[in-house]
This record gives structure tokens, sequence and C-alpha cells, in this order.
């Protein structure tokens, strides 16, 4: 640990409580492990489903062996009914990006990391940010109640369109109190989260110790800051949407259901409401949603490459000006999702402009992460694996948006499995590795002991190589036509693609199985891990200067003062080829940015 | 390690690639006028997405194949062309690259969406329900009688909730459970949302629409080739969704004729 010689802070005393300590903490860093508590239970979750789901598609009338316990009416037998299907997809997809791919880059590793990186005690509104937790996992617990509540959850998908969102149980399964329970789940998700924003980005402009510009907080800090901007807007769409939504539902109300629509020869007593008012508001934040998931993993991978690589960024700058312009981007692009929803089609013509520009940014991203490589001394691990492999997915993935991104070929592949493997690749399992990454490298700091690196390593080979195995099929059966959210394959041109769901059925199941490896080494390490030193990767930014774990108030009642850049590898100093952003030690490098 | 790594990305970006080059998976033949645009799009992008794809996983292969674990009094070395040199790359590929792809689109997409349908394209009203397509044709008068929601009744088969006692457009109205065209005669297709979204999706027409409920949706397109086709519902309508299907039959104009009659006589 450096030695700071910094002001003496003041001091808050830690709680004592089992309570205030270990439930209703105000320490951020608590918190930060509480998200990622949750983001780990609702993964493995959100996993199982995906299990059930492959199984059925590749096997449909096989019973799956105890699922009849789960929902007796859902799956007689064992054997799973196409509503049961959808059921499980539309929680599959809610679990995943909400309460995964959200929380546990940005809640879980922003809560715990953007205070120390940026020098602070703890956030702002500590309140808030207990909150924040509770409420979001207040809304986990409501969305889970569905699945044992009435005839189970809203059978409607991710995306919940209207009007089936909002017409109640004559809907089919699920679509009664299954989308309340929905709707108040991310309603309540809306509100965790926009207080979560609030405190990250009060805690970046105002909570930032001396010396530590804005051009000096790390990159993983700029990413939540970006994200948490985006988080503000976005959510704050979709939670009126959903209170819309819940009052179509309980107060008579029509905003999301037209006039003279008929269900079982009944007119519905609804009138005067807009399907496509749903979608555009859905989307406003659905696509936000999309780089609230990759960007905090960009700036996590990115953290994480330039501790392994042993030199600075081509440019620091253009970085994180390319995720700002994605954060601006991502609201001119929502109407790709709606080419062809009814729309005017002149505005499919108008939001493909903005979306194939978004190719720009996501493009000098990339380009910036594999240059700097260029001439570096890189270190592999399973950090640096998992960041390299995020590079990889990312490429991947991304490259599939430029055909989305056209209204004339969205036409062959709108609402097909070259979407799903679009977006999988693009924001699940990049992500996903982000996360896994931000674990292996920040594992030591939070619990001082260190992770399996052989058992991290088989845990990534297993999880590269099993995640292209399931999802780059899924864009060749796109192309092939096979249409996404069908519990059953009877079309006839669907048949001759069985025997690719079977592959990508045993991928799945491989692919699965290797997070099991991961979740033993988590635990396993957490008491069994060799004893971490304070800076066990050599790193430069604050969350490295400090004790591991980092002691109550972060800094042991001192204030961090800043003198380098966060990247300041590849210098010859006291201590080696880097020097710490709290050292005073003035080197000279050649790669410094003007 | 770091070689198994490279070495991984490249086999895996080159697996990737093969069933692409191969046409492996890939649409139907095209049977419309508008769809040749769509598959040249489609080629084009294909052959841009795909370089790039490569490219990228090929140089950070290499990169990670040669630049790691050096030894540690190995020199780092800055890439020549630096950051500037890179942005300034991408903005100019990239950036024509998506103009262009933006720009030939366009025409593609007019075909179909900002093109009138021209004045003598055979109307053909469509209706999606749960879990069903019906089709309605105007009769011999040419025009097709009023909706009235609450006089729908499957039960008596008035799928579409017409009213032939008060409204004489509706009394030679033609309902089929499935959709017959002739060859090489423009459709207008009139569609219609009964309950909840659904959506149009023939792949050999290269036609997909949603259908919206309380607006009515059209769009044209000529077949060119005789033959029997699935239309399947592609929006998520509800628990029989993946059972939503009807059929195209593509005719001769005589044959077409001889099968309007016989549903008329029906």
């Amino acid at each position: 640990m450096h030695d700071m010689s910094a002001p003496v802070a003041h001091q808050h005393a830690p709680p004592t409580s089992f309570i205030r300590k270990y439930v209703f903490s105000l320490d951020h860093k608590v918190i930060g492990k509480q998200y990622y508590g949750l983001a780990l239970l609702a993964a493995y979750v959100g996993m199982g489903l995906s299990w059930l789901m492959r199984f059925h598609l590749a096997w449909n009338s096989t019973a799956i062996p105890g699922l009849q316990f789960l929902s007796a009416s859902g799956a007689p037998g064992g054997v799973m009914t196409p509503e049961y299907y959808l059921q499980l997809m539309t929680m599959h997809g809610t679990i995943m990006v909400f309460f995964v791919l959200t929380t546990a880059p940005f809640a879980a590793f922003g809560n715990y990391f953007l205070p120390i990186q940026v020098g602070a005690e703890d956030m702002p509104f500590p309140r808030f940010n207990m909150m924040s937790f509770w409420v979001t996992f207040t809304a986990f617990l409501v969305l889970m109640s569905s699945f044992f509540v009435g005839d189970g959850p809203t059978l409607g998908g991710w995306t919940q369109y209207a009007p089936l969102n909002a017409i109640g149980s004559v809907g089919g399964p699920g679509q009664g109190t299954g989308v309340v329970l929905w709707a108040v789940s991310i309603a309540l998700f809306c509100v965790g989260q926009l207080l979560g924003a609030l405190n990250f980005i009060s805690t970046t402009l105002d909570l930032r110790v001396k010396g530590m510009s804005m051009m000096r907080l790390p990159l993983s800090a700029w990413s939540w800051f970006i994200t948490s901007c985006i988080g503000l807007t976005a959510f704050a769409v979709l939670m009126p949407a959903c209170i819309l939504v819940i009052l179509d539902h309980v107060a008579g109300t029509s905003f999301f259901v037209a006039s003279g629509l008929v269900m079982n020869d009944q007119v519905l007593p609804h009138s005067g409401g807009s399907t496509l008012l749903w979608q555009h508001l859905f989307w406003f934040f659905g696509h936000p949603e999309v780089y609230i998931a990759i960007v905090p993993s960009m700036g996590i991978v990115s953290h994480i490459l330039l501790a392994n690589q042993r030199k600075p960024m081509l440019s620091q700058r253009v970085l994180i000006y390319s995720m700002g312009a994605l954060a601006v981007l991502s609201y001119m692009v929502y109407g790709h999702h709606m080419f062809v929803s009814g729309m005017n089609p002149f505005s499919s013509l108008v939001f493909s402009f903005p979306t194939l520009v978004i190719t720009i940014p996501s493009t000098i991203i990339v380009l910036i992460w594999t240059f700097s490589l260029y001439g570096s001394k890189l270190r592999i691990n399973s950090a640096s694996l998992f960041s390299l492999g995020f590079i990889s997915m990312f490429v991947s993935g991304g490259v599939s948006g430029f055909f989305l991104a056209q209204p004339s070929i969205d036409i062959m592949l709108h609402a097909t499995y070259f979407v799903v493997g679009h977006f999988h690749l693009v924001m699940g399992v990049a992500a996903m590795f982000g996360i896994f990454a931000g674990t292996y490298f920040w594992f030591p700091k939070i619990t001082g002991r260190m992770m399996s690196e052989p058992l991290g390593k088989l845990h990534f080979w297993l999880s590269f190589v099993g995640a292209y195995c399931i999802f780059m099929p899924f864009h060749y059966l796109g192309m092939a036509g096979n249409v996404r959210r069908y519990s059953t394959f009877v079309d006839d041109f669907l048949q001759p693609l069985i025997p690719v769901h079977k592959f990508i059925t045993i991928a799945a199941f491989v692919t699965g199985a290797a997070q099991l490896i991961f979740l033993y080494n988590l635990f396993y390490s957490r008491f069994k891990g060799a004893p971490a030193p304070d800076n066990p990767w050599e790193a430069t930014s604050l969350e490295w200067s400090t004790a591991t774990p980092p002691p109550f108030d972060n800094f042991g009642g001192k204030h961090p003062i800043v003198y380098h850049d966060p990247y300041q590898y590849g210098v010859k100093s006291s201590v080696g080829d880097y020097v710490m952003q709290t050292s005073p030690e003035q080197v000279e490098t050649e790669f410094e940015e003007k | 390690m770091a070689r198994l790594f490279a070495i991984t990305i490249v086999v895996i970006a080159i697996l990737s690639a093969i069933p692409i080059l191969r046409h492996t998976w890939v649409a139907p033949e095209d049977i419309s006028t508008h769809g040749a645009l769509i598959d040249e799009q489609m080629s084009e992008t294909m052959a841009e997405a795909g370089i790039s794809f490569l490219a990228a996983q090929f140089i950070l292969a290499f990169f990670v194949w040669k630049f790691s674990n050096r030894a540690p009094d190995a020199k780092l070395k800055k890439f020549p062309g630096g950051a500037k040199g890179l942005v300034i790359g991408a903005l100019l590929v990239v950036g024509i690259e998506v103009m262009a792809l933006g720009l030939f689109g366009v025409k593609a997409w007019a075909n179909v969406y900002l093109d009138a349908p021209s004045a003598n394209a055979m109307p053909v009203q469509v209706q999606a329900g749960q879990f069903a397509f019906y089709f309605r044709y105007p009769g011999v008068d040419g025009k097709f009688g009023g909706l009235h929601p609450e006089l729908i009744n499957e039960g008596s088969q008035n799928i579409f909730g017409l009213d032939p006692e008060h409204d004489v457009d509706a009394r030679d109205d033609i309902v089929a459970a499935e959709m017959a065209i002739p060859v090489n005669k423009e459709i207008h297709l009139l569609m219609h949302a009964k309950d909840v979204g659904h959506s149009f999706f023939v792949r050999e027409l290269r036609v997909q629409q949603d259908f919206v409920p309380g607006l009515d949706v059209s769009l044209h397109f000529t077949a060119t080739k005789i033959g029997k086709y699935e239309i399947v519902c592609t929006q998520l309508c509800g628990l029989g969704h993946y059972n939503m299907k009807a059929y195209l039959e593509v005719m001769s104009q005589q044959d077409f004729d001889d099968w309007l009659k016989k549903q008329a006589g029906q």
C-alpha cells in the first residue's frame, strides 16, 4: 500500500449491529456486494430457465423430470406446454436484461469501486443507495412471485408488446396478474436504478478528491458515469410506461388498447388507446438499455486490459468521447426495432441513418482496444482472457448490427433467430464476459483472497468456445427464416433446421455447466483462496492504493491526493513499470496523452 | 495460452464464415419483383460485414500472439499511426460504408413501402386473430363491405364481422382460410388485426409486416412464381403463436379465377 501523506478525512464510525452492517447497510461496498449477490442469483435462475427452454426446443415431446413440480399445469408430466415455454422465455429475458446485465456491471461493480476510484469515502446519498438496492431486490421478488401466483408469469416476452400486455387474462395464461406483477416489478426496478444513477452522477461530479480531474478518472469510472446519465433518462421513461400498463389492468384505462378489438367473439371494453405508443415508450428505454448493459463492461474491460498490457491506451480521450457518442446516439436509434411495426415507413429511413452511424464510435472503440495491444507486454490471466474474449464477442455481435440497421434487410431478419444471435453476443455474452473479467480482477481487492487461475482459465475456454457454438448458429437459423419465440417448430420450412437446434442445445448445456465451475471457484476462493496482496496486478488506480479489503471509509481516515493520469504504465519508477495515481513520484513517459 | 487464444479465434472466425460462403443456410429463392434488391443489399452487407468481422478477429489474434508474455526487458512500442490515424480511418472507411449501405438500401425499402400500389393492383384483405389468418376478396362488385367488430362470430363463420343484411357491398365478399393470388399480378394487401399484434411473413415473397390493432396497414407486392408458400406469424401473439400459419398459393390467372368462383360458391 502506498503512503499517500494525505490530509486526515472525517471519520465515520463503522456500524456494529448485524442488520446495519450486512442487511440495511449504508456502505457502498456492502451495497455493491449485495447487488453482485442478487445478479449472481438472477444469472443462475435465468440460465436454468434457458436450459429448460433449450431442452424443449430440441426435444419438445420429452419430459423434463421434476418440471411438473414447478408448474403442474405448465408442464403436466414434465412436458412443457407452449404457453409455459413462453412464460419461461419471458422470465429468462426479463431476469437477464434487468437483474443481471444491468445490475452486475453497473450497480454492483459501480457501487463498490466508483467511490474508491474517485477517492471518496462513500456516495453522497447513502440512504438513497441502500434504498436503491432494496427496491431492486423487492422488484426481483415481485417478478419471481409471478411463478407462484394465479396462472403463472406473463407470456408476452420481455418486450411486453401491446395490446397483449394490457387486455388482461383473456389474452392468455399470465396476461392478467402475471403482467401486473411484471409491470410492478419493472417500475420498482426503474425507481431503484434512478436512485442509483443519481448517486453515481453526483459521486463522479462532486466527490472527486484533490488532483482527480475528470480526465484523470479511470475508464471504468467514466463508463459508470456515462451509464448513469443514460439510465437517468431511459428508466424515467420506462417507469411511467409500466404504470400506464398497470392502470390499463386495474383502473379501466385504455392507454395501449385500441377500439373495437375482439377476443372470443366479444368486443373488448377498451377504446381509444394506441398499441404503437407502447413500442415507442418501450424502445426509447430499450435501446439505451443495450448501452446500459454494455458500456460499463467496456470501461471495466479497458481498465483490466490496461493493467495487463502494461502500456496506456492509444487514446483515453477518444475512448471516452466514443462512449459518450454511443450514449447520445442510443436515443436516436430506437426506431430500428420498429421498422416493420407499422409506423410511418419514412420514419424507418430516418431511424436507419443514426443506427448505421452508431457503428462508427463502436468501430473506433474496437480499434483503440485492439491497436493499443500493439507493442505491449500483454499478461495472460483469467481477467485478461475474458477481456480479450469480450472484444471478440463484441465484434462478432456488432457486425450483425450492420444488417439490422437497414430497413430493407430487416424485412427478412426481423423477429428471427438472427436478432436473437445478434443481441445475445453483443450485449449478453459480451457483457457477461465483462462481468467475469471484473470478478477475476477485483475479487482479491473485495475479499482479500485470489481466485484460482487454473479454474478461471478452464471457465474461460469452455465459456468462450461454448458461447460461439450457441450464438453463431443463431445467425444462420435467422438467415434461413427461423422465427423466434416459437415453442415448437411445426412449419414445414423449419424442419431441416431442428438438428441445428439440437447442436445449440448440447452446446448450451456444456457452456452452462462451465458456469458451475465459476460458482465453485467463487465460493472456494472466498474461503480457501491464497491471501491477496494489496496490489496483485501492479495496477495504478486508487482502489489498489488502499488496503485489501478496503476499510470502512475506504482510505483509512485519509483523503488520497492524485498526481497522475490513471494508466501510467510503461514507465520507470521506484516500484516497477508503473506509477500509482497517488504517488507523488515524478516519472517520464513517452506514452502520456497531451 | 496467448497463442492458443489467437489460434482459437482464427479457427472460430474461419468456421463461422464457412456456412456463409457455402450458402448452407439461406433464405429460399425469391419469388417477388422487389426481392432482388433486398437480396442484393443483403449480399453487399454480408461482404462488408464479413470482411470487417474477419479482419477484426485476425488482427486481434495477431496482436495477442505477438505481444503477450514478452520478456521483462522487452521494449514497449507505440502503434505508428497513433489514435488519430485510426479515428480518421474509421470515420472514412466505416462512414463511407454505412452511407453507401444506407443510400442503396433506400431503393429496396421504397419499392415496398414508399411507392404507392398501382391503380389496377388487386386488393386482398387479411385479418389476423389468435391464432389464424383469414383472407377476404371484394367479389364481383370490387368493393369490400364494412367491418363490424360486434358481429364477429366464429361459430357462425362471420369471421370479419360483416353485415350482409344491411350492407350491399358485403354480400359478395369472399372469405377464405388460405390466400390465393394470380402470378405476376400486383397485390394490394390490406392488413387488419382482430385482437392483438401479429405479423405477416412470407420468406419467398421477401415480405414481413406487423399488424397493428386499431390501425389499418397495407403493402403491395407481385409474386412471380407459381407455387405454395407458408405464411407465418412473427409477432408474439399468445400461446398458439408457434402454430399460427396459413398458405399462400400463387397460381395462374385462370386457376385463380376458378378458385375464386369455387370460394364464392361455398
